[in-house]
């Protein structure tokens, strides 16, 4: 039965050229080449965090405190990015706040991506009353400010990484469900969806073997976009000090003591935020290259 | 018809607004952690905490604690904040007319910058310049007001420190004013200095919100231009001779400009829920930097209220644009 869908599939597109291969594309796209290239990197660095760091992210120097870094005067060797106000390592802090920041990137993204997708393919699939209660219920969430809602939802869980993964989840499922449910309306009105319905499949069957795998391109790319969102999420609600406790280090909990100390040590700021800068942008033109090459729509 | 659809979409407002109050009240009840525990000192007996908690009404049942304070939110009363002892109404209404100066600000200098660089990137069609606006604006689309505010930091207070850093005015000047909108009135009564002081001390602030507003008008109002360019209306004013600017600016913009309205609009939501960071990172005394604190510190009424003037904002925001767009575009009148 699977044959029938894929012959169905396949027989409106094979007139023209073949065109190349989903990995042919991929591996073609500067976005996703550049963007996947430094998450990788990333992920590499992060796991490696003990063995990459040149220093002890928490050992405290107060001999060495606020070192510029190399290159300026007054550097320390040793220190390539410098100290903060406690004396402790920057690079070596960066390298190790890279863990926080993936970690609350690919579970509270992915979790949001599950629960928002289930819900959309329902709502679009199912429509009337369960459509109608689910898109209630989503406008209801997007009346909040997102950011307001996120600090809310942590300072009532209290502080910390399950919080902050759990707030992002709450408050960003609705981005996958409303475009899911509108792709799933639109799969379910193609022809392949009618003739699986005609050779009697199962709504369930229907739901997640023929119309879910069409869907999923959509989902990839907002999936990686939502990374890169959860990933300042998590930086902004460590620079409000509710997300880790403060003797682990992340990018956000970094800047904001940077941002105190900004006058007499900038480097204490910059380098987080170059690296947030540079993550977020990774994801997104991964994101964004993901799109392009995926859709069917916009390939051309 | 208009006005049918104004009513209905204001009536579901007031539902939603129902919804979000009844969630956010919940909310704040059922889990462990009340405003007591964070005001009170350590030696404080269990006598004490009950007399606070029976003071500011947090005693009573959910039920009749959500009765008295729907009760008087409907007369216009949202309670008294707990840890700045003053009603709720009140410090909202000395608190927003920063926020709104600043938000509206953001959202003109988003619209100019955004809108210039849409036109120039479409006057520049099919060259490198082309090529370097579209470049750099898909990675300024990716950078959120966050990263916006504090790189502004270290551009205009370290490298070249020309801008206050933190405040809204010099306190020195802050006198004599006679309503909270200290831009608005300074430029009205002819204070030329203090309305300048005002705005330096807005511009870091006004930027970090300002800029990812102005990449996402970039981005659609340059693709719409681009597709009103090629239509009969602009090749019958390009053979009556008239120039390529002219013809970006009267023929294109006006018809182009439709989707990048309403998608501004959406954005100016998200511009408004951006300054709880970007106030807080500015030390601004608005209404967002008072939310992150009326957060921490478990002010039950103060968020309550906070929340609801939010919700509302994005309401009013939301009919707002419906109804420009509406009127823009006879088309849709009827829809």
């Amino acid at each position: 039965m699977e044959h029938w869908s894929a012959t169905l599939a396949t027989s409106t597109t094979d007139t023209g050229p073949q065109p190349p291969s989903v990995a042919a594309r991929l591996a073609g796209d500067p976005k996703v080449v550049c963007g996947g290239g430094f998450i990788l990197f990333l992920i590499i660095i992060a796991i490696a965090a003990p063995l990459v760091a040149p220093q002890d992210p928490l050992a405290q120097n107060l001999l060495m405190a606020t070192v510029p870094p190399a290159g300026f005067a007054e550097a320390e060797p040793g220190y390539l990015l410098g100290t903060d106000g406690l004396g402790r390592d920057v690079l070596s802090r960066v390298i190790l706040g890279a863990r926080v920041s993936l970690t609350v990137a690919f579970v509270a993204a992915g979790l949001a991506c599950l629960i928002g997708s289930l819900l959309g393919l329902l709502a679009g699939f199912l429509g009337d009353r369960a459509d109608a209660v689910i898109s209630r219920l989503v406008d209801i969430w997007m009346a909040f400010p997102p950011v307001l809602l996120s600090i809310l939802l942590v300072a009532v869980l209290g502080a910390g990484l399950h919080s902050v993964i759990i707030a992002i989840v709450v408050i960003d499922w609705t981005r996958f469900c409303r475009v899911v449910r509108i792709e799933t309306m639109a799969q379910s009105q193609m022809d392949y969806v009618a003739a699986a319905r005609t050779i009697g499949f199962s709504r369930p069957a229907i739901l997640f073997r023929e119309i879910l795998p069409n869907v999923v391109p959509v989902l990839i790319a907002l999936l990686t976009l939502e990374m890169g969102i959860a990933v300042v999420v998590e930086a902004i609600l460590s620079f409000v000090g509710l997300s880790v406790s403060s003797d682990t280090p992340t990018w956000g909990g970094m800047i904001a003591e940077g941002r105190q100390i900004v006058h007499e040590g900038w480097w204490v700021l910059a380098a987080p935020l170059v690296a947030l800068f540079a993550t977020v942008v990774a994801f997104n033109q991964l994101g964004d290259g993901l799109a392009r090459s995926l859709d069917p729509v916009l390939r051309r | 018809m208009l006005l049918a659809v104004v009513v209905n979409r204001m009536a579901v407002a007031l539902l939603t607004l129902a919804g979000v109050a009844v969630v956010v009240f919940v909310l704040l009840r059922v889990v462990p952690g009340d405003p007591i525990a964070m005001m009170i000192s350590p030696g404080a007996s269990a006598a004490d905490i009950a007399a606070l908690k029976a003071h500011y009404g947090l005693d009573a049942p959910l039920l009749t604690q959500f009765w008295i304070w729907t009760k008087g939110v409907v007369a216009g009363d949202f309670g008294t904040s707990i840890t700045l002892h003053v009603y709720v109404t009140e410090v909202l209404a000395s608190r927003l007319p920063a926020t709104l100066e600043l938000a509206i600000s953001a959202l003109v200098v988003a619209i100019a910058l955004g809108g210039g660089v849409a036109v120039a990137g479409t006057l520049l069609r099919r060259t490198a310049g082309e090529t370097v606006i579209d470049g750099l604006n898909s990675i300024l689309l990716a950078v959120p007001d966050f990263i916006w505010a504090l790189a502004l930091v270290l551009l205009f207070a370290v490298a070249i420190p020309v801008l206050p850093l933190t405040g809204r005015i010099d306190p020195a000047l802050a006198e004599g004013f006679a309503t909270k909108f200290y831009l608005a009135e300074s430029i009205l009564t002819g204070r030329l200095a203090v309305a300048g002081n005002i705005l330096s001390h807005m511009t870091m602030p006004t930027l970090a919100l300002a800029l990812p507003l102005a990449a996402v008008i970039v981005r659609l109002l340059k693709q719409s231009l681009k597709e009103a360019m090629v239509q009969d209306y602009v090749l019958l004013a390009r053979i009556k001779g008239f120039r390529e600017l002219r013809l970006v600016l009267q023929e294109a913009l006006r018809n182009a400009v439709g989707p990048t309205l309403a998608l501004t609009g959406v954005q100016f939501t998200f511009l408004i829920g951006g300054t709880v960071i970007v106030e807080r990172i500015f030390a601004y005394p608005g209404i967002g930097n008072l939310a992150i604190d009326a957060v921490i510190n478990r002010d039950f009424p103060l968020i309550q209220g906070l929340v609801l003037l939010f919700g509302l904002i994005f309401i009013l925001i939301n009919i707002g644009v419906d109804l420009t767009v509406a009127t823009l575009n006879p088309r849709l009148r009827h829809a």
